[in-house]
């Protein structure tokens, strides 16, 4: 180990960004256990540049392990996955971080860094390479997208659980990676964010970037996303334009619960509701 | 279809958010600013303040050495006019009071910057080499040293030994105290405690097997002092001490991407478990310099970075350097009072500085379980 590498010093290459239409990332095949559990089987998932692809399905389905496989967070038992078009496995941690961005599920922060510094933070990767002069617009545009921009300066600690979660989105937004692989971004978000953070979704996918995003909300899924893959027990169970995808049969099985799918009066966007009793 | 046919457009409904945003156009650039300065200030008088201490502490004493012939001295040794103090005073200054003064700064500065790692890779402020049992086991190491007469590496057999000790426990306490790629707050202290009693049954064992001119030693050198200061003890302990704080710096961003959690920090491109590797070493390597000369002297690891990130934010670029600074100062000035409050008897510096410490850590054990409502 040289003494440059010690020191993690990196002469880094600027990746070119793929161009429409080419796959950002693809799982072929991809089979997990954890903890003698068989969460994924024989996935197979691919997102090209330019659009969102959701991922929907009950809890335990492997939505979340898919993002990380994808992500190479994890690496598959069986099968496998391309990451801007070469194995998962074959890139190191800082080529990585160029090529795609990951937002968890939870946004946790060990010090009271301020929400400038930590969307600040999504620069990284791009340190010592010619983007960095882009450090300042590319944070900028980041917190005015997720709307943040008032909180630059306060405590990332004061602040509420959504606001938390859409200062952890802008930090990967500032990293302008090619693929953007989001677990729940709407979790904790009120109405009227969780559509800015779907707008924003598309905006990205309309700039070129690959959209991996983990919904649990089918009615988003349906009005925002280009394709879904509905998981089921660790398989695909269907997936392909949410129009067409989001049937009763197929949902209701999945769900283990009576769905009702029906056209929105206007707009005819699918709306998914569960059937209730009385 | 598109979903963004029936989304509303961007300033179609003026949110309360946007309506705030247009009131109060964000202050960006002042506190941001306002930061830098702060941090450029309280490193110039960090500095400022080292030097004044490190002269006052080098002419105070029960010989006094007045300031004006101290600078003659220094000045006719560097060859730069000046002249020398008479012999008695040329002997306590160069051979007495510069070698503790030295060794001082590089024992507080080890002991600060340790800290700081430390707490940037457990992601935890309560983190610190003496509270989570690493100096105790950097002691057990010296401690065997002296107990079995080793001298086989000369000068540096005390400083070798605690080192290798002292990252054995780093290595068992980090393995310890982490789940899920967390550190609780309970976890580590418990670990602490498991940690520090196996540590103090070592050294039990090995002054036990030890004969008495051996247990004097022992006892002296573990209550913590800088009495035994002479040049070839700054030399033992220069190498590991100057690696430790030279390397320290170039992990600091890499340390401030860490706190978003380690799986976030891979994501933005950072080596986790070689960045991991590489501080628990330069912790082992601070941490013994320091005990190695010392003894264990607690807190100091606590209280300087805690400080310093109250005052100028969490940022390592920052922190890194100041907490060494800092560290510096504080273990000067506790010495200083150390050697001169109950003249002409010393009190010992570890007892000094866990008396003033460990309130402030009760304090900061208080305000962190309030801030979480729990242990947790």
């Amino acid at each position: 180990m040289s003494w440059r590498r010690l020191l993690g010093e990196r002469q880094v290459e600027v990746p070119v960004p793929p161009a429409a239409g080419q796959t950002a990332a693809a799982a072929r095949g991809v089979s997990l256990a954890l903890g003698g559990r068989t969460v994924l089987d024989g996935v197979d998932v691919a997102v090209t540049a330019g659009e969102v692809l959701a991922l929907v399905g009950p809890n335990g389905a492997g939505k979340s392990t898919l993002l990380s496989v994808l992500a190479a967070d994890e690496q598959p038992d069986g099968g496998e996955v391309l990451i801007a078009g070469r194995w998962a496995a074959e890139w190191t941690a800082p080529e990585l971080a160029l090529r795609r961005a990951v937002l968890p599920q939870a946004a946790t922060l060990s010090f009271p860094f301020t929400v400038a510094d930590v969307v600040r933070m999504g620069r990284a990767p791009w340190a010592g390479t010619r983007a960095e002069d882009e450090d300042d617009a590319a944070v900028a545009e980041a917190m005015a997208a997720t709307e943040v921009t008032r909180f630059a300066d306060r405590p990332f600690s004061a602040l509420s659980g959504g606001e938390r979660a859409r200062v952890a989105l802008a930090r990967v937004l500032a990293q302008r990676a090619p693929l953007l692989l989001l677990d729940e971004p709407t979790a904790a978000l009120d109405l009227r964010h969780q559509e800015l953070v779907l707008r924003v979704c598309t905006e990205q996918a309309a700039a070129g970037r690959a959209v991996v995003v983990v919904l649990h909300d089918l009615g988003l899924a349906a009005a925002y996303a280009d394709r879904a893959a509905v998981l089921h027990e660790g398989r695909v169970a269907a997936s392909g334009q949410p129009g067409e995808v989001f049937t009763e049969d197929l949902l209701s099985r999945v769900y283990q619960h009576p769905v009702e799918v029906l056209p929105h009066p206007v707009t005819g966007t699918r709306l998914v509701l569960p059937r209730r009793v009385g | 279809m598109t979903g963004t046919e029936h989304a509303p457009a961007p300033g179609a409904f003026p949110s309360a958010a946007a309506e705030e945003a247009r009131r109060e156009p964000p202050p960006r650039e002042r506190p941001r600013a306002r930061v830098l300065v702060r941090q450029t200030l309280l490193l110039t008088g960090l500095t400022s303040a080292l030097v004044v201490m490190a002269l006052v502490s080098a002419s105070v004493g029960a010989y006094d050495i007045p300031l004006p012939d101290l600078l003659a001295s220094v000045a006719h040794r560097l060859g730069a006019g000046g002249e020398p103090l008479d012999r008695v005073g040329e002997s306590v200054l160069w051979d007495v009071r510069l070698p503790r003064v030295v060794l001082a700064l590089l024992v507080g500065a080890s002991l600060g910057c340790a800290g700081t790692l430390m707490q940037g890779v457990f992601g935890n402020p309560l983190a610190e080499p003496a509270v989570i049992g690493i100096s105790p086991g950097a002691a057990v190491g010296a401690v065997a040293a002296i107990a079995f007469g080793l001298d086989f590496l000369g000068n540096w057999t005390l400083t070798v030994f605690a080192f290798l000790a002292g990252l054995g426990t780093v290595l068992i306490v980090y393995t310890l105290s982490r789940s899920g790629g967390r550190t609780e707050v309970v976890t580590l202290i418990l670990t602490g405690i498991a940690v520090n009693a196996f540590a103090m049954a070592l050294i039990g064992l090995f002054i036990f097997f030890a004969d008495n001119a051996q247990v004097t030693q022992i006892t002296f050198w573990q209550l913590g002092s800088l009495a035994q200061a002479t040049w070839p003890t700054v030399l033992a302990v220069l190498p590991c001490a100057a690696l430790g704080l030279l390397l320290a710096p170039a992990y600091a961003r890499r340390l401030d991407l860490l706190a978003l959690g380690e799986r976030p920090a891979r994501h933005l491109g950072v080596d986790v478990e070689r960045l991991r590797l590489v501080l628990v070493l330069l912790v082992a390597l601070l941490t013994a310099a320091a005990v190695a000369v010392a003894g264990v002297i607690g807190f100091v690891g606590l209280v300087v970075p805690h400080l310093l990130r109250m005052v100028a934010g969490p940022g390592h670029r920052f922190l890194i350097p100041a907490a060494a600074l800092g560290g510096a100062l504080v273990l000067l000035s506790a010495d200083l009072f150390a050697r001169t409050a109950a003249q002409p008897a010393e009190l010992p510096l570890g007892v000094l500085t866990a008396l003033l410490g460990s309130p402030f850590f009760f304090w900061l054990l208080r305000r962190t379980r309030n801030r979480q409502g729990g242990w947790a």
